[in-house]
C-alpha cells in the first residue's frame, strides 16, 4: 500500500468512531430510554444539573510511556476513558468496564491495574505504561515475542492486557510475591518457582474469549524463563 | 457514571470533618469497589474525597507487644507479599491471595476491602430489582428467588446476602480491631463486632457512622497465629467469590488442640465465627478427624438454609474440617 492510499483510506479506527455514532444515534432514536446511557430516566433532570458540577474538566499530568502528558478530564473520566480518548493510546482495550477482564490492564508506577476501575484525575504524577511504552528501540519486549513464539492470542482482543498484566505477573514473582497457587506461603518465593500452575492463578484476571490459555500461560513460562 | 466532584485532602481532620457534615460524600482509595457500585448505579455519591494522600496510612508494622498494625491504605497485595504478614499469620495473606485478582489486589486498599457490599447479585442488579439494601422497603428479591449463593446464617426477611471479603473472614477468626478516628477522636473496634447482620437495617452494613474513617486495622499477637490456613471453595479455581470459606488457627499442645480460632465466609452477612465449636475442640486431638467433625457440628445446629443452598450446610462443615487440619499441619 502507497502512503497516499494509506492517507486517503479511513483508519479502522476513525471508521469505528464513525460507526460507533451511527449506532448510538439508532438507539437513541429506540424505544427504550436510557439505555446505552450511565443515566436512568427518572434522574435525568437531576442529572442535567449536576452535569454543570460534573462536566467540569480539570487538567492532571502524568508520564505516559516515559513522555509527560497533561490532559484535561472530568472527575468521572476513567484512565482508560482518558488513555484511548484524549491520548489516542487504544492499545487499552475496554472489555467488561468493571475491571473483571483485564482487558485494560497497565502500568502505574510499575504495578499492573485495571483502567477501567481508577479515575484519571487520580493519578497525578504516576508514572503509567500501557502496551505502546513496552518495546525498547524498536525491539519487542520479551514477552511479546513469546506471545508471537506461542502463538498466544486469536482476536487479539485481550492480548495487550494479557501481555501487560504477564510483564507484571514475572516481576512480581521476581520481587517473591507469593500467589493463591504458592503451597506454602511462609516460603520465600522466587522466579523459578513461577510453574504453569502459579501462572494460571497469577494470570487470572485475564480473561480471553477464544481460549488462548494454553498458550497464553506457555509464552509467560518462556518469557519468564528468559529473563 | 453519574458526574460527580473529586478533591483530595492530606488531612485526616479535614477527612472526617468534610465525611461527617457531608451526607453526599464518599471517601475513595483504591476505587474498585466504589466505582463498581457507581457504574451498576448502586450508589451515587456527588462528592467523593480522594484519601490515598493521607500520611501514614499505608504502614505494615510490627508493634514491640507482637501486634500487627496494617494501615489502611496498605495494598492488598503489600499485605499478602509481607513476610511478617506471611509468616506470623499464614490466614491473613491466603485470604488476601485468595481474593480477586492481581490486578485488583494491588488497586484495592485494606480498609477498602472491609467496606465492601455484597456481591448478591439482585443488589447489582441496574434494573432495579426490588432490594433493601438499595432501596430500603423495597423487598428483597433473593429471599424466594435465586439464593444459591445466600446465607445460611444470621438472615432476616429483609436481607439474606452474604458478605464478600475473604480477609475480614481471617481477621474475624484472630479477633482483629478496627482503629477508626471520628469526630469524637480514635477508637477501636472489634473485628467481630464491625461488620452488622441485616435484622431490619440491612443497608448498614458496618457499624460506621458520619465522619468515620477507618485508619488501621490491628492484629494482636496470637498463640493460634502461625498454625493459621485459609481454605476458599468457589465454582471457579480463581477470581470468585466464595461459596463457602473457612478461616482457621490453631495453637496445640502435642497434637492435641489448646485454642482454637474458627470463621466462616459465605455463610452470613458478616464473618461468622464457630464459638461453639471452638469451644467443643479444645482439647481434641488434631488426628481424631471424627472427634473434630462432631465438635464443628456444634455451630450447625441453628443453620438455616434457604431453598438454593441447603448444600451449604454439609459443604461448610467440610471445608472448616479441612481448613483446620491443614492449620494443624503447620502447628
Amino acid at each position: 500500500m502507497s502512503t497516499t492510499d494509506k492517507d486517503d483510506e479511513l483508519t479502522r479506527r476513525q471508521f469505528l468512531l464513525l460507526a460507533g455514532r451511527s449506532a448510538a444515534g439508532a438507539i437513541a432514536l429506540g424505544a427504550r430510554p436510557g439505555y446505552g446511557d450511565d443515566q436512568p430516566d427518572a434522574a435525568a433532570g437531576e442529572a442535567a444539573q449536576a452535569a454543570d458540577r460534573g462536566a467540569a474538566r480539570s487538567p492532571v499530568s502524568f508520564v505516559v510511556n516515559g513522555q509527560a502528558r497533561t490532559v484535561s478530564v472530568e472527575p468521572r473520566t476513567t484512565l482508560l476513558d482518558a488513555l484511548r480518548e484524549e491520548l489516542g493510546l487504544t492499545g487499552p482495550k475496554k472489555g467488561c468496564d468493571r475491571g473483571e477482564c483485564g482487558a485494560c490492564t497497565v502500568h502505574v508506577d510499575g504495578r499492573r491495574i485495571v483502567s477501567c476501575m481508577a479515575l484519571a484525575a487520580m493519578q497525578e504524577g504516576k508514572r503509567i505504561t500501557t502496551i505502546e511504552g513496552l518495546e525498547r528501540n524498536g525491539q519487542l519486549h520479551p514477552l511479546q515475542s513469546a506471545f508471537i513464539e506461542y502463538d498466544g492470542f486469536q482476536c487479539g482482543f485481550c492480548t495487550s492486557g494479557q501481555i501487560m498484566s504477564g510483564v507484571a505477573v514475572i516481576e512480581e514473582a521476581r520481587a517473591g510475591w507469593p500467589s493463591a497457587a504458592t503451597l506454602d506461603v511462609t516460603r520465600r518465593f522466587g522466579v523459578s518457582d513461577l510453574t504453569k500452575a502459579e501462572i494460571r492463578e497469577r494470570m487470572s484476571g485475564n480473561l480471553c474469549r477464544c481460549a488462548c490459555y494454553p498458550n497464553i500461560v506457555d509464552a509467560v513460562a518462556q518469557a519468564a524463563k528468559s529473563s | 457514571m453519574h458526574p460527580f466532584s473529586l478533591s483530595s485532602t492530606e488531612d485526616p481532620a479535614n477527612a472526617i470533618a468534610a465525611h461527617a457534615r457531608d451526607s453526599q460524600l464518599a471517601f475513595i482509595a483504591g476505587g474498585t469497589d466504589l466505582l463498581g457500585l457507581m457504574k451498576d448505579r448502586a450508589t451515587f455519591p456527588d462528592r467523593l474525597l480522594d484519601i490515598n494522600r493521607l500520611p501514614g496510612m499505608a504502614h505494615i508494622e510490627s508493634r514491640p507487644d507482637g501486634a500487627l498494625r496494617i494501615g489502611a491504605l496498605a495494598r492488598m497485595s503489600d499485605v499478602a507479599a509481607d513476610l511478617q504478614v506471611r509468616q506470623r499469620f499464614p490466614v491473613i495473606a491466603e485470604g488476601l491471595l485468595f481474593a480477586a485478582s492481581g490486578q485488583l489486589r494491588n488497586m484495592a486498599s485494606m480498609g477498602g476491602n472491609i467496606m465492601q457490599r455484597t456481591r448478591c447479585a439482585y443488589f447489582r442488579d441496574d434494573d432495579d430489582a426490588p432490594c433493601n439494601k438499595r432501596r430500603p422497603g423495597s423487598g428483597c428479591s433473593a429471599l424466594h428467588g435465586i439464593n444459591r449463593n445466600h446465607a445460611i446464617f444470621g438472615w432476616s426477611e429483609a436481607c439474606v446476602a452474604t458478605h464478600p471479603s475473604d480477609v475480614a473472614v481471617a481477621l474475624a477468626a484472630l479477633d482483629a480491631f478496627v482503629i477508626v478516628r471520628g469526630m469524637g477522636g480514635e477508637r477501636s473496634i472489634p473485628f467481630t463486632d464491625f461488620h452488622r447482620l441485616p435484622g431490619s437495617t440491612p443497608e448498614r452494613d458496618n457499624v460506621l457512622e458520619r465522619g468515620d474513617l477507618i485508619v488501621a486495622i490491628e492484629v494482636p499477637a496470637r498463640p493460634e497465629g502461625r498454625a493459621s490456613h485459609y481454605l476458599k471453595v468457589r465454582d471457579r479455581q480463581s477470581y470468585e467469590f466464595a461459596l463457602v470459606s473457612a478461616a482457621a488457627a490453631v495453637a496445640t499442645n502435642g497434637r492435641q488442640i489448646s485454642s482454637v480460632r474458627l470463621a466462616m465466609g459465605g455463610v452470613a452477612h458478616k464473618p461468622w465465627r464457630l464459638s461453639a465449636a471452638e469451644a467443643a475442640l479444645r482439647g481434641v486431638s488434631l488426628d481424631d478427624s471424627d472427634g473434630l467433625k462432631s465438635a464443628i457440628a456444634k455451630s450447625f445446629g441453628d443453620a438455616r438454609p434457604l431453598a438454593h443452598n441447603a448444600f451449604k450446610v454439609e459443604l461448610a462443615q467440610r471445608v472448616a474440617l479441612r481448613a483446620l487440619q491443614t492449620a494443624g499441619a503447620r502447628a
